[in-house]
């Protein structure tokens, strides 16, 4: 089953990686570009975001309505958004339509109109966005959390904040696109029923031409960390809590995922079975691996009733601390099971291969074949993860929480 | 990929897709019932069971069940819906035979005590969770306002309340009514040998019981056409839910209504897009069809800044307005049918998607279809058809539920139900 993935890096340094998936009929094209919140002009929180949303106004010789159309015409599901490092045009078709595909995402990176007589409805959206978080406790949280434990400006919302939305023209916006759309570290990634020649000649024949110096070093300053609360009149209780893991390609990386599947990979895991199946004490649970190039983190939740949530608390953190009093056989091999699936399941869908490749790409600068994955996979034993946990055994939680109570962080 | 079926003495339906190219196999019990079929002290069981289900049974505790899905790397889970509990896993092929054992034995649970009153903590955390999300809540009260005294307005949560009162007892009377063999479809998709897989389910639930499990009140509702302010002062956004009547799922206008509510409200190139995002007046703004037995209904939905809720709605019964009066474009339901067409080839390729596809479609049905006849039945949806939705349905009927710190709102007129004008093409 080893299948071919194609790589290309042209003379711009813009990249283009190709899956082909003989067995589907769709394919996926995504493209990152090296322009997300992190480089938002400081003054304007919020640039890349709306950035994102005003860019498929146009584009080419199409303009806003004439652009959806011709997208909604071939069947192309898309979205454009802003992420920390990058602003993502994503859009999955019908496999005969890739080309056409191209074409018009090529227009909207390379020829965007953004329309001045736009920047105002784009920007009333992205301030009921911004309000809509209060809305959303739980994001509220998780929000507040990244912001607090990742550097800056890693940890920032892509969505700014209400100042910054008002400080931004269209002059800015305009800017801020020339300044950071550009070949270097801009990856394109297609997955599904492709030919790889056609698609080389085609993104050569679009991109070919652009121009663009390289992407500069963001310079980061560390996030406050500690023990926060935020006072809301809510039903539940919140709970955020990180704390740091090793990056992507870190010769302790498949343990750490080890040890986070030990906490939360399937039911059966530890901070389910502790917190909800034997004590009933929440519904949502989990913890998860999040990373920059930069730093990681593993990120935990709980939502809960207040009378409760001192209890999910301190369960939580135990069940953390408790990592390095030993793994047990069946946990390792019920994880390594779970990770093997959902990697081969994963090839049936054109989506997913489509940002796995590009992930890879930007981490490590290659694509890794599955049959490297499934060795690393099968290397994780109750002894890596042991020693792994042990070794970065937090010192020091960031958390938050949010609700009509303020909690205490015992030891 | 090949369509197999099987009726068991007992009444229990057998069906399966295969698909030898697939990476997977999903198998999956759709149980005929929900919130519409309990009675008013039953509130939430449909749902409660169905987190029960997990709590072990004669053969295995709750942890095992979890361990011996983890064991076998399973994708699963269960929802419960106003008229399904559907319980699904999906694995590696190797593991198909053991996740279809697993889910059959979870089928039969032990339902006992403690676990009982243990689980009701977590359905009540549930609960709290969601009261704390009014994006989701108002669609909740939205239902309840239009179906008003129809099953169909039963909240599939329950109330923290109906909750608590609930006792084990009731939850067995009702486990006993609603899970018995004719009344549950046992549904495998992906990549899987069919004659292995039925002898195994065969096996596996040859003891279930017979018996009929009814289902009361089926009937179409045109709905209470009410409006309702709900203020929410701690809030920050508007909430509004606007509910119309639609086709019953086994109408065959079910594909025009489909695709009717992309053309008015899909997320990119819609009516709504248009005139609500596009434009910034609204954060988001959605339509969707919703089919059940008997009845239908499509769910108007948008977010804002609660100072142009009022013209936002104007602005959502204009559109209706101008739907039914000028009628649908050509151009219009091309454009929706290749974004249905594209969407259901994708999907298809992920089997868990065809498992859930292959289910409903014969829980409503009684039918197969394939991705391809999937495809074309919608690819011959005319405009002829699109008005005789028009024609059939009050879409302009509209019961309003608008939830946020607004203290007051006025809901705009709704003209009269216009003649709708004759179909010019065909």
């Amino acid at each position: 089953m080893a299948k071919q993935v194609f790589h290309h890096t042209f003379e711009n340094g813009l990249t283009l990686l190709a899956e082909n998936m003989p067995h589907v009929r769709s394919a996926t094209v995504n493209i990152i570009v090296p322009a997300g919140c992190a480089y938002d002009p400081a003054n304007m929180p919020g640039t890349s975001s709306v950035l994102s949303e005003i860019i498929l106004r146009g584009a080419g010789k199409n303009n806003s309505k004439e652009l959806s159309l011709a997208m909604d015409g071939i069947g192309l599901d898309r979205s454009c958004s802003a992420g920390t490092n990058h602003i993502r045009l994503w859009g999955a078709t019908l496999s005969r339509n890739l080309p056409k595909t191209i074409d018009l995402f090529a227009d909207i990176i390379l020829k965007p109109h953004l329309p001045k007589s736009d920047i105002e409805s784009v920007k009333m959206l992205a301030a009921q966005e911004i309000m809509s978080i209060e809305d959303d406790p739980k994001q509220k949280v998780m929000l507040a959390l990244r912001k607090n434990h990742f550097p800056s400006p890693l940890g920032n919302d892509r969505r700014g904040t209400l100042e910054g939305l008002k400080a931004i023209t269209h002059d800015a916006l305009t800017k801020f696109w020339k300044k950071n759309f550009r070949p270097s570290g801009t990856i394109i990634s297609v997955a599904g029923n492709i030919e790889w020649e056609p698609l080389k000649a085609q993104v050569e024949k679009l991109f070919g031409k652009w121009k663009g110096s390289d992407v500069p070093a963001l310079k980061l300053s560390p996030g406050k960390g500690g023990k926060s609360h935020i006072s809301k009149d809510t039903q539940q209780v919140q709970i955020g809590i990180a704390y740091p893991s090793v990056t992507y390609g870190h010769k302790d990386f498949y343990a750490a995922i080890g040890a986070v599947n030990v906490l939360s990979g399937g039911m059966s895991s530890r901070l389910f079975t502790e917190v909800r199946e034997k004590r009933g004490l929440c519904y949502s649970v989990w913890a998860s691996y999040q990373n920059f190039k930069e730093v990681a983190a593993v990120i935990c939740y709980a939502g809960t009733t207040t009378d409760m949530a001192q209890e999910t608390l301190d369960v939580t953190l135990k069940q953390i601390a408790n990592l390095t009093k030993g793994i047990k056989e069946e946990e390792v091999k019920r994880l390594k099971i779970g990770l093997k699936s959902s990697m081969l399941i994963q090839e049936e869908s054109s989506s997913a291969r489509a940002g796995s490749i590009a992930v890879d790409w930007y981490y490590l600068g290659r694509v890794r074949p599955l049959e490297e994955i499934q060795k690393a996979i099968d290397s994780i034993t109750t002894k890596s993860i042991l020693s792994h946990v042990k070794e970065y055994n937090p010192k020091e939680f960031t958390i938050v929480t949010l609700g009509n109570k303020q909690l205490k962080y015992g030891k | 990929m090949t369509f197999h079926q099987q009726q068991c003495s007992n009444g229990l339906t057998i069906i399966g897709e295969v698909i030898p190219e697939a990476r997977s196999a999903a198998v999956g019990f759709f149980v005929r019932t929900g919130s519409r079929d309990e009675t008013l002290e039953e509130s939430g069981v449909s749902h409660f069971l169905e987190h029960m289900l997990f709590k072990g049974t004669k053969k295995r505790d709750a942890a095992q069940v979890n361990k011996d899905f983890d064991k076998i790397g399973a994708n699963y889970n269960a929802f419960t819906s106003e008229e399904n509990t559907v319980f699904y896993a999906s694995t590696l092929p190797e593991y198909h035979q053991d996740a279809t054992e697993i889910l059959a034995d979870i089928l039969r649970p032990s339902l006992r005590s403690a676990d009982f009153e243990m689980e009701k903590k977590v359905i009540i955390e549930e609960i709290g969770m969601y009261e704390d999300n009014p994006g989701w809540m108002v669609f909740d009260h939205a239902r309840k306002l239009f179906f008003a005294d129809h099953p169909l307005g039963n909240s599939v949560l329950g109330t923290t309340q109906s909750i608590i009162d609930l006792k084990r007892d009731q939850m067995l009377d009702y486990f006993q009514r609603r899970y018995i063999a004719s009344n549950i479809t046992l549904v495998a998709s992906g990549n899987f040998e069919w004659d292995k897989f039925l002898k195994k389910a065969e096996k596996l639930t040859t003891n279930w019981k017979f018996g009929m499990a009814r289902r009361d009140h089926i009937r179409q509702t045109s709905g209470s056409a009410e409006f309702k302010l709900l203020e929410k002062k701690t809030t920050t956004q508007q909430n509004v839910v606007m509910i119309c009547p639609g086709p019953p799922a086994a109408s065959p206008l079910r594909y025009a209504a489909n695709l009717f509510a992309m053309i008015l409200g899909d997320q990119s190139g819609s009516r709504l897009y248009w005139s609500l995002v596009d434009s910034g007046l609204a954060e988001s703004a959605d339509c969707s069809f919703h089919e059940y037995d008997g009845a239908g209904a499509f769910y108007t939905s948008f977010s804002c800044d609660p100072k142009q809720t009022h013209k936002n709605l104007e602005i959502v019964i204009k559109q209706i307005h101008e739907l039914i009066t000028k009628g649908i474009t050509e151009e219009e339901l091309e454009q929706a049918k290749s974004k249905v067409l594209s969407r259901i080839v994708r999907a298809g390729e992920k089997t868990m998607n065809r498992l859930q596809e292959v289910g409903m479609t014969w829980v409503y049905l009684r039918k197969y279809k394939s991705v391809d006849e999937d495809m074309q039945t919608y690819e011959k949806v005319n405009l002829r058809q699109m008005q005789q939705l028009i024609e059939r349905y009050p879409l302009l009927r509209l019961t309003t539920t608008a939830m946020g710190p607004l203290a007051k709102l006025k809901m705009p007129e709704i003209p009269k139900q216009p003649k709708v004008p004759n179909a010019q093409h065909s």
